[in-house]
């Protein structure tokens, strides 16, 4: 624990927030987007914002695995799971609740019957392939590249057992992709407002920091990856600063106490033999990015659910009400969507941003929805 | 045993004791015959002790007088033995500690078994002992109950309902009550928060912890008394139990029309438990507890109110930790150690079922 109150360590935040408003320019703007959905969740439950100069505004970034599936694609796991009585369809809690079409979820597919089982690694789901051998077991398969080995090594495993009644439903994306489209979709604004990144942490384990550095030249945008904690985060904001206020614009790295240059080799090797890219992929809020997401390579076809059970992939709109794609652009606030906090909460979720604590919506709704109700000079200035 | 010793005892209602070593729990133990009775006479009944419950009616009488209070609980914890106590200790301080959030003096209490075919003898002695205990520590009478079976598979080893009744004394002029909480009145709290909801966890999870944590499980009755005779500033108590005192906080305030806010760094939570919930990612302001209580306190009479909960075994770690707020939307908010803000929401969904 010790090791951890040192990221959390009041005085030492002080600290850095102190330098952060010394070294801000005055009369500039700073906008950064935080990546990760895991960055979201900690600047909203440490109340980080309220240590920040009102000239730095953070904004939420797509990084939450479970808000950037289209709606098309739980579509067609939950048609899965209701249309086939053999098969078990495995995946990890969050994507129960979920919202496709017509509010349909994994946990109603459940309730009419369809046997949908949450695990709690993929290696479970193998597991329960060999447990019921009569049975298909399906892995909904969801995440970036910090899930994504844990899947290729699933399936290495079928492979190496000889299951037959194994396959993996794959949705992974790929993050420095998913920059590029930040940057480009949309109205545009949001590239064209943000002075920087802060980059993936956990992410960057496995691809490493140099993943980014094409990003970086390409769109002239410093990236400083950084760990989860507070003083992780508050540290990398000010190493953004100095990045604007210098005019630089490379990939640092201040979570190096977790992630290397180049990543982890090995993960990396047994995802390339595991998955390729496609050659596109539907992103909630971020619309088809090409070569942003990964699919199972041929020499594994047979446990790719897509070939195995004929799906077929339909674009199907978000609810009507929901701006969970602008939030997911940055384009908008949370507190922006009319039904944000009225007929979206996380009990009854309309949105995918509002069903992950790691989402946009649900960060803060939990941590910072009082800010919505207060008084003007509570607001931070925008 | 021979041949001869039965014949000579044909007279006995129950042709032999229960075996508590090797015997289980069977279906007639709930019908309501013999085997009901046997179960009563030989575990139940010497075990609770008392006139009221020993005079063989399906009723206990007594003369009520004053504000009398009740409350119910059911208790179905998973597992049913946990460092620092088991569900039978929890089923007694759960009911006692609801009443006595009331002012009231818990007096009186039932309890309802409902008991899995197969569920072994040696366990049910076990909790039956551990809520005598419990009952007589907190100076209450068990004096009505009920037992009934369930077929194997249809159960979960035990669960026990019970029912609570104290009365509030006469020299309590405005009993404790959620509505009371006012702006400004300061919100203390009686110990460590999260220990029982870790504890459970922990257990499960088969997490091997290198400082064990135990279970507070805790009748509050006497801690209620003195901090009641010390000051009559007590607006509201609550016990935080699911939900942890986030909900409990959040309940209170929507009862009362108020808001919150809270000082993170004020608030007790012990090293280890918060270690593990980091391990375990779960809040500590979320989980249960079982014995730890939440007085609001007119601002005045803050000071008394910690030094008499201070004075007491189970309040040696009390604190102040927040102050009632005026908020038309009711939102508990908490200032965090590095100075910002945040809120604290109600529970959402049941991440941890089972835990009392």
């Amino acid at each position: 624990m010790k090791y951890i109150e040192e990221f959390r360590d009041p005085a030492a935040a002080k600290a850095i927030a102190a330098q952060i408003h010394a070294e801000i320019e005055l009369g500039r703007r700073y906008h950064f987007m935080e990546f990760c959905g895991g960055h979201t969740h900690a600047l909203c439950r440490f109340g980080l914002e309220d240590l920040l100069p009102d000239n730095i505004r953070m904004i939420h970034g797509p990084g939450c695995p479970v808000c950037v599936l289209p709606v098309g694609r739980l579509d067609m796991a939950i048609d899965l799971a209701q249309s086939r009585p053999d098969i078990i369809l495995a995946t990890y809690g969050d994507m129960m609740r979920v919202p496709g079409s017509e509010g349909r979820t994994l946990l109603s597919a459940k309730a009419a019957g369809g046997d949908v089982r949450m695990v709690y690694s993929t290696l479970q789901a193998v597991e329960l392939a060999k447990a019921n051998p009569e049975r298909e077991v399906v892995f909904f398969a969801i995440g970036f590249e910090t899930t994504t080995p844990a899947t290729a090594a699933a399936i290495k495993a079928a492979s190496d057992a000889g299951l037959s009644n194994f396959s993996v439903f794959c949705n992974h994306v790929l993050t420095p992709s998913a920059i590029d489209a930040i940057m480009t979709t949309g109205t545009g604004e949001t590239g064209a407002r943000l002075d920087g990144f802060v980059g993936p942490g956990n992410v960057s384990t496995i691809i490493g920091a140099e993943a980014y550095e094409d990003a970086a030249a390409k769109w002239t945008k410093p990236i400083v990856i950084s760990g989860f904690e507070p003083n992780d985060l508050l540290q990398s904001i000010l190493l953004l600063v100095r990045q604007v206020n210098d005019g630089k614009a490379f990939v640092e790295n201040a979570f190096a106490r977790a992630v290397r240059l180049g990543g982890n080799e090995a993960a990396k090797a047994l995802c390339e033999n595991v998955f390729t890219v496609r050659d596109s992929f539907e992103w909630r809020g971020l619309g088809s990015i090409p070569a942003s997401a990964l699919q199972v390579a041929e020499d594994f076809a047979c446990f790719d659910a897509e070939r195995k059970f004929k799906m077929a992939y339909v674009s199907r709109p978000d609810h009507k009400a929901c701006d969970c794609a602008s939030i997911l652009r940055g384009e908008k606030r949370p507190s922006d969507c009319k039904v944000f906090a009225a007929g979206c909460t996380p009990e009854h979720p309309l949105g995918s941003c509002m069903v992950s604590p790691e989402g946009a919506c649900a960060a803060h709704y939990l941590y910072g929805r009082f800010r919505d109700a207060a008084p003007a000079d509570l607001v931070a200035a925008e | 045993m021979g041949m001869d010793k039965v014949e000579k005892r044909t007279d006995r209602l129950f042709s032999k004791k229960l075996d508590f070593a090797r015997g289980a729990i069977e279906l007639t133990h709930g019908a309501g015959g013999k085997a009901s009775a046997q179960l009563f006479e030989e575990l139940f009944l010497p075990a609770f002790h008392n006139p009221m419950l020993g005079a063989g009616d399906d009723q206990a009488r007594f003369t009520g007088h004053g504000r009398m209070v009740v409350a119910t609980d059911s208790h179905v914890v998973s597992p049913l033995f946990f460092p620092g106590g088991d569900i039978g200790a929890l089923s007694i301080h759960g009911t006692v500690n609801d009443v006595a959030m009331a002012g009231a003096v818990p007096q009186y209490l039932t309890a309802g078994f409902i008991l899995e075919e197969g569920f072994p003898l040696k366990d049910l002695r076990t909790i039956v002992g551990s809520m005598a205990n419990a009952a007589a520590a907190a100076g209450v009478s068990i004096i009505a109950g009920d037992t009934k079976v369930v077929e194997r598979g249809k159960g979960d080893g035990i669960f026990i309902n019970t029912t609570g009744i104290g009365i509030i004394p006469d020299r309590i002029a405005e009993p404790p009550a959620a509505h009371r909480a006012a702006p400004g009145d300061k919100i203390l709290v009686s110990g460590t928060l999260g220990d029982h909801g870790v504890t459970i966890l922990s257990a499960r999870e088969g997490l091997p912890l290198i400082s064990p944590i135990e279970s507070d499980s805790a009748a509050l009755n006497t801690l209620v008394r003195d901090l009641l005779d010390a000051t009559d500033g007590v607006k509201v108590l609550r016990d935080p139990t699911r939900g942890g005192l986030a909900t409990a906080i959040n309940e209170l305030c929507r009862s009362s029309g108020t808001g919150a806010v809270l000082e993170e760094t004020c608030i007790p939570i012990r090293k280890t438990v918060d270690a593990a919930c980091e391990l375990l990612g779960v809040d500590p302001l979320y989980l249960a507890n079982e014995g730890k209580l939440i007085a609001i306190v007119s601002p005045e009479e803050a000071q008394t109110a910690l030094a008499a909960l201070k004075g007491h075994p189970l309040g040696q770690d009390a604190a102040i930790i927040g102050t009632i707020t005026e908020d038309a939307h009711g939102f508990v908010q908490m200032e965090t150690p590095l100075g910002g803000r945040r809120m604290v929401d109600w529970l959402t969904g049941d991440p941890l079922p089972r835990i009392c």
